[in-house]
């Protein structure tokens, strides 16, 4: 295992009098793909956001390429080198497809050849790329969301459920440009329910329950291991393969 | 990249059917085309006094009822150039009546920013994301400014002078049509112009937009949406005192409490434009001048309840407003 380029240690958050993450334990490796499982409401979302600095930490520690980042403002966590897709995608629904993507490359100017390799990813976006971003369809709002993050290197992409209410073949779609960014050697903390798709990407995997980790380990570990599946996760994969 | 962007005419369609609607029922053309401008001149001027605040709600949430000091204040303001360069203003020459104005507004537009930098960081930035201290609190501002005007300029109304090209009326055809209303409205589409090309054409532009819609985004996507705010609310302020300068010279009286008294219409121009969007205000702010001026013409108990009566319609029609932004 590489040298972990994220990690978070005994972070706790509380979004008003709740209290969300309970000491959350977790380390993302450079290089692949490491996938946070769970059910509804384990603390995924929670995680992500924390790390983003959406919401701050109440304690404990989240470090990015050795820095200490817990206390900082979200466009300095940002500009740190992390890329963020919230499960609600949040594009700029006013702005065309072209405005969306502009506004993510920071230094004003996109790069040809990553907009090309963005385009051979996500096809509908070359095609719609002077129409409003709410006027696409929900999977295209991902492709969008999601080449919206890639659209310069990152340290790290947090991408929280791409798949979520997609059609198969889209959310085929979505895998194959999550395949081609790890083997470009991105580094990737991916949120997914969708186990199979979690299989197919996944190199480490962290479930998480009631706001805290509780396994960690290599993906092939538990997509072996049945038993382990149902204890962590309440599924059978015969049902989801 | 062959789909692009569908722009909604709809509202558009609607000034028009409105205008073209009224003429029937004017019966007189010259009569309709002096109420139609002196609609369009007064839309303007509620749409300039309007603008910035519907960016600074749209893009932090953030209800200012102080926002009419700024007015009050660009049009007293003006009064420090437009008292000393009284000459400017009664010469028989275009270049310099407009170069006093021009002056006015460049100083209550550098004042009414500076004010709006002060008013942002030490009333607005305490309350961020609480509505009811922000009401209290900016009308609290208010008061203070207006009291702060009484004891600079006292509590007297001042007369203000129309530079003298602007004074009389052009007349086509049987229509009379007010110098100074037509120069309200190439302003007002001035600013209108300037105000689409900035938030299409630049960077910070998008960077308005997308933060009207999504600040928590804008942030992950590595930008101070605090900082942006602050520049949007001292533009919107400067704004505002621009277009107390225009109601100055407009109303030829200057009264603290002139700006206060736009607020209602100015809260109306946002809310039916839809919070946060530019073009919506401006629709907003026409339609709003033109049914007051028609309905005042044709019934005048209606002109009472206009302004309320559109509300209802245009939000039963677009809840959301004349141009919705996204997130609202």
């Amino acid at each position: 295992m590489t040298a972990p380029l994220l990690s978070l240690s005994g972070v706790h958050t509380h979004v008003g009098r709740y209290h969300i993450l309970h000491g959350v334990d977790l380390v993302v490796p450079e290089s692949g793909v490491t996938m946070l499982l769970g059910r509804n409401g384990a603390g995924k979302t929670s995680t992500l956001r924390t790390i983003m600095g959406l919401w701050r930490a109440s304690s404990g520690r989240v470090t990015l390429a050795g820095e200490n980042v817990t206390q900082r403002p979200t466009p300095q966590i940002a500009r740190s080198g992390l890329a963020y897709v919230p499960e609600n995608m949040g594009i700029f629904a006013d702005l065309t497809v072209r405005e969306n993507l502009v506004l993510a490359a920071r230094e004003g100017e996109i790069d040809a050849e990553r907009l090309k390799w963005v385009f051979g990813l996500f096809p509908a976006l070359e095609k719609f790329w002077a129409l409003a971003a709410g006027a696409l369809s929900g999977g295209q709002k991902q492709m969008l969301a999601i080449a919206r993050a890639i659209i310069e290197p990152r340290k790290l992409y947090l991408v929280d459920e791409p798949t979520k209410g997609l059609a198969p073949a889209i959310v085929a779609n979505m895998i194959s440009a999550f395949r081609e960014l790890k083997a470009s050697g991105a580094t990737i903390l991916l949120v997914e329910q969708n186990f199979a798709a979690a299989k197919a990407l996944g190199d480490t995997v962290a479930v998480m329950d009631d706001g805290r980790v509780v396994h960690a380990g290599p993906m092939a570990e538990l997509a072996e291991n049945a038993e382990l599946q149902h204890r962590l996760l309440g599924l059978s994969l015969d049902r989801h393969q | 990249m062959t789909e692009t962007k569908h722009a909604d005419w709809a509202p558009l369609i609607l000034i028009a059917a409105l205008a073209l609607g009224a003429l029937p029922f004017v019966g007189s053309l010259s009569t309709w085309v002096t109420l139609t401008v002196a609609g369009l001149a007064m839309g303007m001027m509620i749409f300039v006094m309007s603008s910035g605040l519907t960016l600074v709600f749209g893009l932090m949430d953030v209800i200012n009822f102080g926002h009419g000091v700024f007015i009050s204040i660009g049009a007293y303001v003006a009064l420090l150039v437009l008292v000393p360069l009284a000459a400017w203003g009664t010469a028989d020459s275009l270049g310099l009546n407009l170069g006093v104005i021009g002056l006015a507004a460049v100083v209550a537009m550098v004042a009414t920013g500076a004010l709006g930098y002060f008013f942002e960081r030490v009333v607005i930035r305490p309350v961020y994301g609480q509505h009811l201290k922000q009401i209290l609190i900016t009308t609290g501002g208010l008061i203070v400014a207006e009291q702060l005007i009484h004891a600079l300029w006292g509590a007297n109304p001042i007369p203000v002078r129309l530079p003298e090209t602007l004074r009389g009326s052009f007349v086509i055809g049987d229509a009379a049509v007010e110098r100074f209303r037509v120069f309200a409205i190439l302003l007002g589409l001035a600013v209108f112009a300037g105000m689409h090309l900035g938030l299409n054409r630049t960077r910070i532009g998008l960077l308005i937009r997308a933060g009207v819609e999504n600040t928590e985004m804008v942030e992950a996507l590595g930008y101070d949406i605090r900082k942006i705010f602050v520049g949007v609310f001292v533009a919107g302020s400067a704004l505002a005192g621009l277009g107390g300068v225009l109601w100055a010279l407009y109303r030829q009286i200057l009264v603290a409490s002139m700006g206060m008294e736009m607020m209602v219409l100015i809260f109306i121009a946002i809310i039916i434009g839809g919070l946060g969007s530019v073009g919506g205000c401006f629709a907003g702010s026409i339609l709003l001048a033109l049914l007051a001026n028609y309905s005042g013409f044709l019934v005048p108990k209606l002109a009472l309840v206009s302004n309320i009566v559109l509300m209802l319609a245009i939000l039963s029609w677009r809840p959301q407003g004349l141009y919705p932004v996204a997130r609202r």
